[in-house]
């Protein structure tokens, strides 16, 4: 248990979190809060949620206050010795509180109504388009302009406008980034955009927001921003196929024989099944099985033992990674291989 | 109606030999059926109470497994449903069926068979969607609902969800329509044609004004998700693609269909609990309700306009700018009627003679959280906003600060202000505000902390989360509210057994609350057939006037009147049971085609079979 010290300070940290003011307090850290903005997109809806947050308190401090004066006011004494006066109504101030309401909804609805077709708009013509696809519990992310494949990881670059194309061939996902991307669905059968400049380095978490079974808790992604140098150095190193695609090594005949291959693709190799995420870098992520393990010799081992012990529903109803019930040599090879995938 | 013939006995509808128990299974009066209403949303409401403990105590800590994902999942589902089709909805129910004659001076509903029909359905609609709880220890597939109660397609297509989990929550859902919409019906036609004579239209209490509006809501929304359900059930049952894009359907569609039911849904969960606190706060302040045509008027005009912002729960889905703006705008227009009513309600205790009883207390609390949720509200009508809070812990913070603080706060008021006129004695007062406070302190630190964890990112429906988000503590607290919450509803159980069953404590007699509409005129409990002579009515407020002026408020005519009453029948319940039966045959007919297809032919037999008998009925 906390000490009640710390707990009311933690306490105070978030109910201060809450209020707009406390944006100006610490970024850039992994949190998935949406009162801080790191990209043109997030920061504008910041100031419409200021705006209606405001007139939110107004409003209510005017009704709880008059609630409350009234109960004071006007409890009954007991002593009383006829009926109140018998007000029916009164033409004003009904009239008054009809419209006061649409003068204070104008002053939402404008920057709203502006925000929606901004912030639709066509993506600029140099912006950098990532396809993005959700699967059950797990993100795609292609860019087309490099031409090539990866998962749960999205780098971008700093200033440069970012045109995520959403998309699913199974059920709906979505893709929430609060500090950078904010959310939109990805729907089967639709092509989806959402369009940001980010506006600060870091690493930004998500987490997808539209119940999709089992492992719905546990579908999350990254979004790196970069300096345009450092993404550029990461965009060509991933188009690289990776330096050792010989397979005639133990690891990738491991690979073969495990039937990893029926699933993954490893570029340059003749591993091309798109089922599973693509493994060409698997080395250099960050995180394996979307965003909730570390990846490390430890994590991929208990990963490879039985992923629906990580992930409940994995290997069900042909969705997900199945256990393949791998002797712990095996699984000791394939993930030297994988952690040599960089 | 008013016929100068004899006076007849009023047991004159009690059959002579039924037991007890047939008693209330042929039971046509509209009493009775108020009641079996009410005790069923209770356990009901019980029932997704415990649901919901469960999900609580799973997340008072990150990373805990005291239920696995499926569970959960299937969990989060049915508490959804639970407290909105099987809790709040025939809690109201019970409202209507018990005032709505009363209120308007009627001795029963105008189709008392149609009124048993609808709540032997309900009960059957309510088994099924519980049944899977039993069934699922001697089954080895997923049987309990786990789509969530909006059940988005494709994630409840037979390809992602195979089982049957999902046809038991069709199955349950297209019964409960059935009985929703027959009971609709017959409370339109009960308020437009049984008002005592000199109720016009505008003399009508709020209440039932507010029953009125919701009965169009009912029978307007309710078809809507019917489709819905029977397309979803074509493209489980017979490979059809109405939201499948591989055969060129469309997810959204089902979307649009059942949100275009689910919003005017908000609606009939709220505006009952509207209705109950604008006849509370009028009483306990010992006033009329101020500007109560405006009242009545935003009503309806949040009725119609309820039909006219469904995408506002889509505007995430991509639906484009010009979509998202015009529903955007529309959802903000209905803030206005909505903050007309709660000034209203406030001028309606200003200046008044407050009495806080129990029932005044929860009506207070009322107007105090459905503001909050309005406010709430306002914030996602905005669609930017709302690319942030939408399927966050922020909005489960709003709906429930408008369902729960709202409509069952509004519900309780109800409760507290009726029960001395269903039961002849009063609930505890003492106990009463004990259980308030408890539950008013219990909702807050339950759903106050969920706006932070929304704020903070967390998104609805996770089994689990990660420490050092942020979202450890407000969620701890959120789980001590929910126990909170627990034991106030417990000693509410406890003292309702208690007083039903009591044979001491003062009498309330006939107007124990210096009421102002003409349920307040019989006794308590009233008499099988409501009023010995129907009243006429010359004012709003009849009863208030006829005490305090200054006009005559009602007068009872002293000619004897005949006194028409339906006598039980059976009927209802049988063509119930057909009806189910047909329904549930589909559900069968999912595993077993041909056995699930012969069953429901069967069903159609003993339907045809209870719908002539319940024609050729006599004395009906
Ligand atoms: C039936 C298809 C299938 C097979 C066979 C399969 N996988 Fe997977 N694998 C998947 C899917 C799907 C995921 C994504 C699961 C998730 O995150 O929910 C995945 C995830 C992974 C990941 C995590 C990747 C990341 O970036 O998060 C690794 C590593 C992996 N698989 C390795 C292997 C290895 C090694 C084998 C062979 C022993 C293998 N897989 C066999 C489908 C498969
Ligand atoms: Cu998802």
């Amino acid at each position: 248990m906390l000490a009640p010290r710390r707990l009311l300070a933690r306490l105070f940290a978030v109910v201060g979190s809450v209020l707009p003011l406390a944006l100006v307090a610490g970024c850039g850290s992994s949190t998935m809060s949406t009162i801080e903005g790191h990209s043109d997109l997030t920061r504008s809806i910041l100031d419409i949620y200021g705006t209606i947050f405001w007139i939110d308190l107004f409003l209510f401090v005017l009704v709880q206050g008059i609630l409350i004066v009234a109960v004071i006011k006007f409890r009954a004494t007991g002593k009383e010795t006829a009926p109140p006066e018998q007000v029916h109504g009164n033409l004003q101030m009904e009239v008054g509180w009809t419209i006061a309401p649409v003068l204070i909804l104008l002053v939402i609805a404008i920057p709203t109504v502006s925000f929606i077709f901004d912030s639709q708009a066509q993506a600029k013509d140099d912006a950098l388009v990532v396809n993005a696809t959700g699967k059950q519990w797990w993100f795609k992310f292609e860019y087309p302009g490099y031409s090539f494949e990866t998962a749960n990881e999205i780098h971008v670059p700093l200033g440069r406008q970012v045109d995520v194309r959403l998309q699913s061939d199974n059920v709906i996902h979505a893709f929430w980034a609060p500090q950078i991307a904010a959310k939109r669905d990805m729907v089967p059968g639709r092509v989806n955009h959402i369009t940001f400049t980010a506006d600060t380095v870091g690493t930004f978490l998500g987490q997808c927001a539209e119940y999709c079974q089992d492992s719905h808790a546990l579908m999350k992604f990254r979004v790196m921003v970069d300096t345009p140098e450092d993404f550029e150095k990461w965009a060509n190193h991933e188009k690289q196929p990776v330096a050792d695609t010989n397979e005639a090594s133990d690891g990738f005949k491991a690979f073969q024989g495990a039937t990893c291959i029926a699933c993954h693709a490893i570029a340059g190799s003749s591993a091309q099944a798109r089922v599973g995420p693509n493994l060409t870098h698997v080395g250099s992520r960050t995180r394996i099985a979307a965003g909730l393990l570390e990846n490390n010799e430890a994590n991929l081992k208990l990963w490879l033992k039985d992923p629906s012990a990580v992930k409940p529903g994995e290997g069900r109803n042909g969705v997900g990674m199945p256990n393949l019930n791998l002797t712990d040599e095996q699984i000791t090879t394939l993930v030297a291989y994988l952690q040599s995938l960089k | 109606m008013a016929n100068p013939a004899h006076a007849v006995p009023a047991d004159h509808a009690a059959a002579p030999t039924q037991s007890y128990f047939m008693s209330w299974l042929m039971t046509t009066d509209h009493k009775r059926i108020g009641v079996l209403y009410g005790l069923s949303a209770i356990c009901f409401f019980v029932l997704g109470g415990i649901e919901a403990l469960v999900i609580r105590t799973q997340l008072a800590a990150p990373g805990q497994h005291i239920v696995d994902a499926a569970t959960y999942n299937a969990l989060f589902t049915m508490h959804g449903t639970t407290m909105i089709f099987l809790g709040v909805m025939p809690m109201s129910a019970a409202f209507f069926n018990y005032l709505i004659p009363l209120q308007i001076g009627a001795r029963d509903v105008v189709f008392p068979r149609l009124n048993a029909f609808s709540f032997w359905l309900f009960l059957f609609g309510a088994i099924v969607l519980n049944v899977p709880f039993l069934l699922t220890p001697f089954v080895d597939m997923r049987v309990i609902p786990d789509g969530g109660w909006f059940g988005y397609a494709t994630l409840t297509e037979k390809t992602y969800t195979p089982g049957a989990s999902i046809d038991f929550w069709i199955c349950g859902l297209q019964i409960l329509g059935v009985a929703s919409m027959a009971a609709g019906f017959n409370f339109i036609v009960t308020i437009f044609n049984l008002r005592a004579p000199g109720m016009s239209l505008l003399r009508m209490p709020v209440f039932t004004w507010m029953t009125l509006v919701v009965q169009f809501l009912v029978v307007l929304s309710f078809p809507c998700i019917t489709i819905a359900l029977v397309l979803l059930m074509f493209d489980r049952l017979f490979g059809t693609h109405f939201y499948m894009p591989e055969g060129g359907g469309d997810p959204l569609l089902w979307q649009h269909l059942f949100w275009l039911f689910g919003h005017p849904e908000v609606y009939i969960l709220i505006l009952p609990a509207m209705g109950i606190v604008s006849e509370v706060l009028p009483t306990f302040s010992r006033k009329p309700l101020f500007g109560a045509p405006f009242v009545i008027f935003s009503g309806i005009t949040i009725g119609l306009l309820g039909f006219g912002v469904w995408s506002h729960h889509m505007f995430t889905t991509g639906l484009g700018a010009t979509s998202d703006a015009a529903f955007s705008v529309t959802t903000m227009l209905i803030a206005i009627p909505t903050g007309v009513k709660i000034f209203n309600w406030l001028a309606t205790i200003w200046g008044g003679q407050l009495r806080l009883t129990t029932s005044m207390l929860y009506a207070l609390g009322f107007v105090c959280m459905f503001t909050m949720g309005g406010l709430s509200g306002i914030m996602h009508a905005s669609p930017p906003v709302d690319l942030q809070q939408q399927d966050s812990y922020f909005v489960v913070a709003h709906f429930h600060y408008v369902l729960f603080g709202g409509a069952v706060f509004g519900l309780l008021s109800g409760i507290y202000y009726w029960f001395p006129k269903m039961n002849g004695r009063f609930l505890s007062e003492s106990w009463g505000k004990v259980i308030f406070w408890i539950l008013f302190v219990g909702f807050n630190t339950t759903f106050f902390p969920m706006h932070i964890v929304g704020a903070a990112g967390m998104p609805r429906r996770i089994y689990t989360y990660d420490a050092g988000l942020g979202w450890e503590t407000p969620n701890l607290i959120e789980t001590v509210g929910a126990f909170t919450i627990a034991v106030g509803v417990l000693f509410f159980v406890i003292d309702l057994v208690r007083s039903i069953r009591s044979t001491s404590g003062p009498l309330a007699g006939p107007n124990p609350w210096d009421g102002s509409s003409l349920e307040w005129v019989t006794e308590s409990p009233p008499k099988v057939h409501n009023f010995d002579v129907t009243p006429t009515v010359y004012s709003e407020r009849p009863v208030w006037e006829k005490n305090y002026g200054p006009g005559p408020g009602y007068s009872l005519p002293t000619v004897e009147e005949h006194i028409h009453l339906p006598p039980p029948s059976i009927r209802p319940f049988y063509l119930a049971t057909g009806v189910a039966w047909f329904l549930v045959s589909w559900l069968v007919a999912g595993q077993f085609f041909t056995f699930g297809v012969c069953s429901a032919l069967v069903a159609v037999c003993v339907i045809l079979y209870s719908c002539v008998s319940w024609f050729l009925e006599e004395g009906h």
